[in-house]
C-alpha cells in the first residue's frame, strides 16, 4: 500500500505475518520440548555418585544433583510432564466450563445455580481448594489434574455465559426462533460457531495457570509423588541443597518452567489476536 | 497421635469430620467409626454455629487458637506486601501506560509478563538464594522448626524474618496490578474526554495526572481488593519457603498430616478473608465513585 | 472581514485497520479536502453521520489517533500548522466544541475541567473567568460543582461550549453540536453560534443536520463519500438552480419530501478510480468513470464535477 504508518516498526512484514510466524515458532518449540522429554537419553539420569553436585558445565548444562543425575535431562522430563498435565487439566477445565455455561443457558434457575457456583469457587483461594481436592482424591497425578480442572473453569465459564446470553438475545437468533427453529438448532447453527473462538482461546489461557498450579501444589507436597521427575519435586528437593550454594538445582528448572509458561501465555494471546482483531487495533 | 496414611485420605477426611466434643473419642475409635459422613458434617456445622471449630490434631490446641496465632502473623505479611505491591504496581502501570509504545513501556511490560509467568515459589527460592545464601543478610528460614508458635519468637526475630517473605510476595503481586493499570490508562488515553482535554491544550503529563490517575485509581484499588485470593495462595507458598510461621505453613502442615479440623477452619477463614476483600471493593465503588454516590462531598 | 483564519488544502486522512485474521486494511476516510474559514464567518461541512467528518476537526487540532495519517496542509492565519504549532495554539486560539458529554472526564467536577491545570493565583483568575463565561451562557453557580453525569442534555451542551470558549479563541470548531438535543436547546445553540460570528470569530461547523447548516452557515461544504463535492454560499441553497453538483441539487430538492433529513449517501468503501457520484449521477459521461474530478472554482463556489471543468469539456 502507498503509505503504511508506523504500525510496523520492525520490518516490511505486517502484523498478521508476524503473528503467524510467532505462533508457528512457539508451537514448534513446545512440541520439541514435549517430544524430547520422552525420547531423551535416560542414562544421564542414573544415579552416579562420582558426578555429585557438579556446577553447570558443557557436559551437564544445568549441573548435576546430589545423586549425580543430570539436571538438564531431569528438567526436560519434568517439563514434558508439566505440559502433559497442563494439557489434560485445561481441556478438562474447558469441558467443565462448557457444561456450566450450558446449564446456565437452559433457564433462570440453571443460571442462578451456575452463578452461585462461580461465586463459591472463586471465593475460596485457588491453592487451598486445590489442596483440598487433591487430598480428597488421594494426591498423585489425578488429584492434581482434577483439582486444577475444577478450580480454573470459572473465568471461561463467565465469558461463555455472557457470550451465550448476548447471542441468545440477538436479532438473528430471535428471527430464527420466529421462523420456528428449535433450541438445539439455534445452539448448533448460531451459538456454537460463535463461542468456538472463546473456547479455544480460553483453553489456551488456562494452560499456563494449570502448569504453574501443578508445580506449586507438587512443590508443597500435595501433588505428584516424589518419584516423578516433576519440576515441583525438583525444586522442593533443591531447597535442602540451596544452603550449600548449589544454586543451579533451583535456578534452571524454575527458569525452564517460566519459559514454558511464558510461551503458552504468548501463544494464547497471539491466537486471540488472530481470531479477535479488535484486540490488535492499537 | 495417629499418623494417617496418605493412601486413603478420603477415609481419613470422613473419619476426622467428627465434632469437637467427640473428637478424641472419634479419633480413638477411628477404625470402628460408623457414623455416616453427613452426620459428621452436620455435627461440624452445628459446632460451627457455636463458634466451636474443634481441636487441631497436630498442635493439640483448639483450632480457633491456632488460627488466631497464625492468622495474625500472616495478616501482617499479606498486608505489607499488599500495600507495597499496590503502590509500586500502580506507579509502574501509570508510567508504562503514559509512555505507551516507548522502551520504558516495553521494559515494564516485559518485566510484568515475566513475573506473571514465573512460579511464585521459584521467585522465593531465588530471593532466598541471593539474600540468605550469598549475601547472608538474612537467616535461612529452614532453621526454625515447623510448628513454632508466633508467640515463641521475639518481636525482632519476627520482624527480621518478615522482610524476605514480604519482599517476595510484593514482587509477585506487582505484575497483575501494573498490567491492569497500564491497560486502563491506555484505554483512557483513547477516550473522548482525553481527546477533549488535549484539544483544550492540556499537556500530556497534566492530563495523566488530572484525568488518568483519577480514573484509574478506583478500579485499580478494587482489583487489589479482589486479589485477596491470589494473595492468600502466594502467602502459602512463600511461608513454606521461608518457614514463616503463618497460616500458609499451617495449611500445608494440616494438609500433609490430615489435620481436618484445622484445614476446614482455614478454608473457612480464608473464604471469609476473600469475601471481605470483594465486599470492600464493592463498598468502595458505591461510596467513592460520584456516579454511584448520587451526592458528592469531595 | 475577509481575513483568512483557517485554510485546509488537499487534506487526506486515512487509517490502518485490522480485520478478521489480522489482514491489514487501509481505510481512507477523507480525500483531498480543501476549504477555508474567514473571520466572522461560519462554514458548515454537511455530510451524513458516521462518515468521518469529525476527523477533520481532530486533524486541525492535531489529535488524530496514532494509526491515522494526515496528508496535505492545514494553515492558520496563512501559516502552515505543524504538529508542534497545533499543540501550542490548541485550546488557546483554536478550540473544539465536542459532540457530547462523553468528552468530559466522568470523575471530575465541570469547573475543574473548564479551567484546566492551573494553580495558585492563576487558578483564582481562571475560576473567575470560568464563572463569568458560565453565567454568560446561563449556567447557575450550582452547575460548577456538578459531575458530567449529573448534567441535562442542554446543560451539558452549554458546559462544553463555555469550556471551549474560556480562552477566547479566534477559531471555533464545533463538532456536531446539535444531535440529541430538544428543539429549544437546538435553537439556543444556533443563537450561541451566531453570536460567536458577531464577535468576529471564525466557526467551522461540522454537522449532519441540514437545517442547522442552512440557518447559521455562510457557506456550506457538501461532504460525500470522503470528498467535498461542492462548496457554495448558503443563500444559493434556496434556489436549486444556483446549485452546481447534481448530488446537492437532488439533496435539496428531496428535502420537503423526506422531512428535511439528510439522505444517507451511499458510501462506497472501496476506492473508485473516477467520480464518487458516478453510480447515481444523472449527467455522467464515460469520462467520469475513469477520471477523478478535482475541486475547481466556479464563480464564487467550488465544485468537483467534470461538467463544470472547461478543460474537460
Amino acid at each position: 500500500m502507498s503509505k503504511v504508518s508506523f504500525l510496523n516498526p520492525l520490518n516490511s512484514m505486517n502484523l498478521r505475518q508476524k503473528t503467524l510466524l510467532l505462533i508457528v515458532i512457539i508451537v514448534l518449540v513446545l512440541i520439541t520440548i514435549f517430544i524430547s522429554s520422552y525420547s531423551i537419553d535416560t542414562t544421564n539420569m542414573v544415579t552416579n555418585f562420582a558426578l555429585r553436585n557438579q556446577a553447570p558445565s558443557f557436559e551437564h548444562l544445568f549441573g548435576t544433583d546430589w545423586l549425580g543425575r543430570d539436571m538438564f535431562s531431569r528438567t526436560i522430563k519434568g517439563l514434558g510432564l508439566s505440559i502433559m498435565i497442563g494439557a489434560i487439566a485445561s481441556i478438562l477445565s474447558s469441558f467443565v466450563a462448557m457444561i456450566m455455561a450450558f446449564i446456565s443457558s437452559i433457564n433462570k434457575y440453571g443460571d442462578l445455580v451456575m452463578s452461585w457456583l462461580i461465586d463459591f469457587f472463586s471465593s475460596i483461594p485457588h491453592l487451598l481448594l486445590l489442596i483440598m481436592i487433591s487430598l480428597c482424591l488421594g494426591k498423585g497425578a489425578w488429584g492434581v489434574i482434577i483439582g486444577v480442572a475444577f478450580t480454573h473453569w470459572t473465568s471461561l465459564a463467565r465469558v461463555l455465559r455472557v457470550e451465550i446470553k448476548e447471542i441468545n438475545t440477538s436479532e438473528f437468533v430471535n428471527l430464527a426462533r420466529k421462523l420456528g427453529k428449535g433450541n438445539l438448532w439455534v445452539a448448533k447453527e448460531h451459538i456454537l460457531p460463535l463461542v468456538v473462538t472463546q473456547i479455544v482461546v480460553g483453553t489456551l489461557l488456562i494452560f499456563p495457570h494449570a502448569i504453574m498450579h501443578e508445580a506449586s501444589i507438587t512443590f508443597l507436597g500435595f501433588g505428584l509423588s516424589p518419584h516423578e521427575p516433576a519440576i515441583g519435586i525438583i525444586l522442593s528437593e533443591s531447597m535442602k541443597y540451596l544452603t550449600m550454594g548449589d544454586w543451579w538445582l533451583a535456578f534452571f528448572p524454575g527458569a525452564a518452567l517460566l519459559v514454558v509458561v511464558l510461551l503458552f501465555d504468548i501463544l494464547g494471546e497471539e491466537i486471540e489476536k488472530l481470531l479477535d482483531p479488535t484486540k490488535a487495533q492499537k | 497421635m495417629i499418623e494417617l496414611s496418605p493412601i486413603d485420605p478420603v477415609k481419613s477426611y470422613a473419619a476426622e469430620m467428627g465434632a469437637s466434643v467427640q473428637q478424641i473419642a472419634a479419633l480413638r475409635s477411628y477404625w470402628q467409626v460408623d457414623v455416616p459422613t453427613y452426620q459428621k458434617l452436620i455435627d461440624w456445622l452445628l459446632d460451627l454455629l457455636q463458634l466451636n471449630l474443634g481441636v487441631s490434631l497436630i498442635y493439640r490446641i483448639p483450632v480457633i487458637k491456632v488460627i488466631a496465632d497464625k492468622f495474625t502473623a500472616s495478616a501482617i505479611l499479606m498486608l505489607t506486601s499488599w500495600i507495597i505491591s499496590g503502590v509500586f504496581g500502580f506507579s509502574l502501570g501509570i508510567i508504562a501506560g503514559a509512555k505507551e509504545g516507548s522502551w520504558v513501556d516495553k521494559i515494564i511490560k516485559g518485566y510484568c509478563y515475566l513475573l506473571q509467568s514465573s512460579p511464585a515459589f521459584w521467585i522465593g527460592l531465588i530471593i532466598m538464594m541471593i539474600f540468605s545464601v550469598y549475601l547472608k543478610w538474612f537467616p535461612i528460614g529452614l532453621a526454625v522448626p515447623v510448628g513454632t508458635l508466633a508467640s515463641d519468637v521475639t518481636f525482632f526475630d519476627w520482624l527480621y524474618r518478615l522482610i524476605l517473605p514480604a519482599f517476595t510476595l510484593s514482587i509477585v503481586g506487582i505484575a497483575s496490578i501494573a498490567l491492569y493499570t497500564r491497560d486502563r490508562l491506555v484505554n483512557i488515553l483513547n477516550s473522548d474526554y482525553f481527546l477533549f482535554a488535549r484539544a483544550r491544550g492540556e499537556s500530556h503529563w497534566s492530563i495523566i495526572k488530572r484525568h488518568g490517575i483519577r480514573n484509574v485509581l478506583l478500579p485499580a484499588i478494587t482489583l487489589q481488593f479482589m486479589s485477596f485470593s491470589e494473595l492468600f495462595g502466594g502467602a502459602v507458598l512463600v511461608e513454606q519457603i521461608f518457614s514463616y510461621p503463618g497460616i500458609g505453613q499451617a495449611t500445608v502442615a494440616a494438609g500433609l498430616r490430615s489435620d481436618v479440623p484445622l484445614l476446614l477452619a482455614i478454608v473457612l477463614i480464608s473464604t471469609v478473608f476473600v469475601f471481605v476483600g470483594n465486599t470492600m471493593a464493592d463498598v468502595l465503588y458505591k461510596y467513592v465513585d460520584p456516579r454511584m454516590r448520587g451526592e458528592d462531598d469531595e | 472581514m475577509s481575513e483568512e483564519l483557517l485554510s485546509v488544502k488537499n487534506v487526506s486522512i486515512s487509517f490502518t485497520q485490522y480485520v478478521q485474521g489480522l489482514n491489514q486494511h487501509e481505510l481512507k476516510v477523507i480525500s483531498d479536502l480543501s476549504l477555508d474559514v474567514k473571520k466572522g464567518e461560519v462554514v458548515a461541512i454537511l455530510g451524513s453521520s458516521g462518515s468521518g467528518k469529525s476527523l477533520l476537526a481532530h486533524a486541525i487540532l492535531g489529535i488524530l489517533p496514532e494509526n491515522g495519517t494526515c496528508e496535505g496542509d492545514i494553515c492558520y492565519k496563512n501559516e502552515v500548522l505543524t504538529q508542534q504549532k497545533k499543540e501550542a495554539i490548541r485550546g488557546k486560539e483554536i478550540c473544539l466544541i465536542p459532540q457530547s458529554v462523553n468528552f468530559l472526564d466522568p470523575l471530575m467536577k465541570v469547573k475543574e475541567q473548564a479551567i484546566g491545570d492551573v494553580k495558585g493565583e492563576e487558578r483564582e483568575e481562571a475560576l473567575r473567568k470560568q464563572r463569568e463565561i458560565f453565567s454568560k451562557y446561563g449556567l447557575a453557580e450550582e452547575v460548577d460543582d456538578l459531575y458530567p453525569f449529573e448534567l441535562s442534555g442542554g446543560m451539558a451542551r452549554k458546559v462544553l461550549l463555555s469550556t471551549a470558549l474560556l480562552s477566547n479563541p479566534e477559531l471555533v470548531v464545533a463538532d456536531e453540536p446539535t444531535p440529541g438535543l430538544d428543539e429549544k436547546s437546538v435553537k439556543e445553540t444556533i443563537m450561541d453560534i451566531k453570536n460567536l460570528k458577531e464577535e468576529g470569530k471564525g466557526v467551522l461547523l461540522i454537522t449532519h443536520d441540514i437545517n442547522v447548516a442552512l440557518e447559521i452557515a455562510d457557506r456550506i461544504a457538501i461532504f460525500y463519500s470522503g470528498f467535498v463535492i461542492e462548496i457554495n454560499k448558503t443563500e444559493n441553497f434556496a434556489d436549486t438552480g444556483k446549485l452546481l453538483h447534481p448530488y446537492t441539487k437532488s439533496l435539496i430538492e428531496a428535502l420537503p419530501r423526506n422531512g428535511f433529513k439528510l439522505t444517507e449517501g451511499v458510501q462506497p468503501l472501496e476506492e473508485v478510480p473516477g467520480c464518487v457520484y458516478y453510480d447515481n449521477c444523472p449527467i455522467k459521461s464515460d469520462f467520469c468513470k475513469e477520471n477523478r474530478p478535482n475541486l475547481i472554482k466556479c464563480g464564487d463556489a467550488m465544485i468537483r464535477c467534470h461538467n463544470y471543468d472547461k478543460e474537460v469539456k
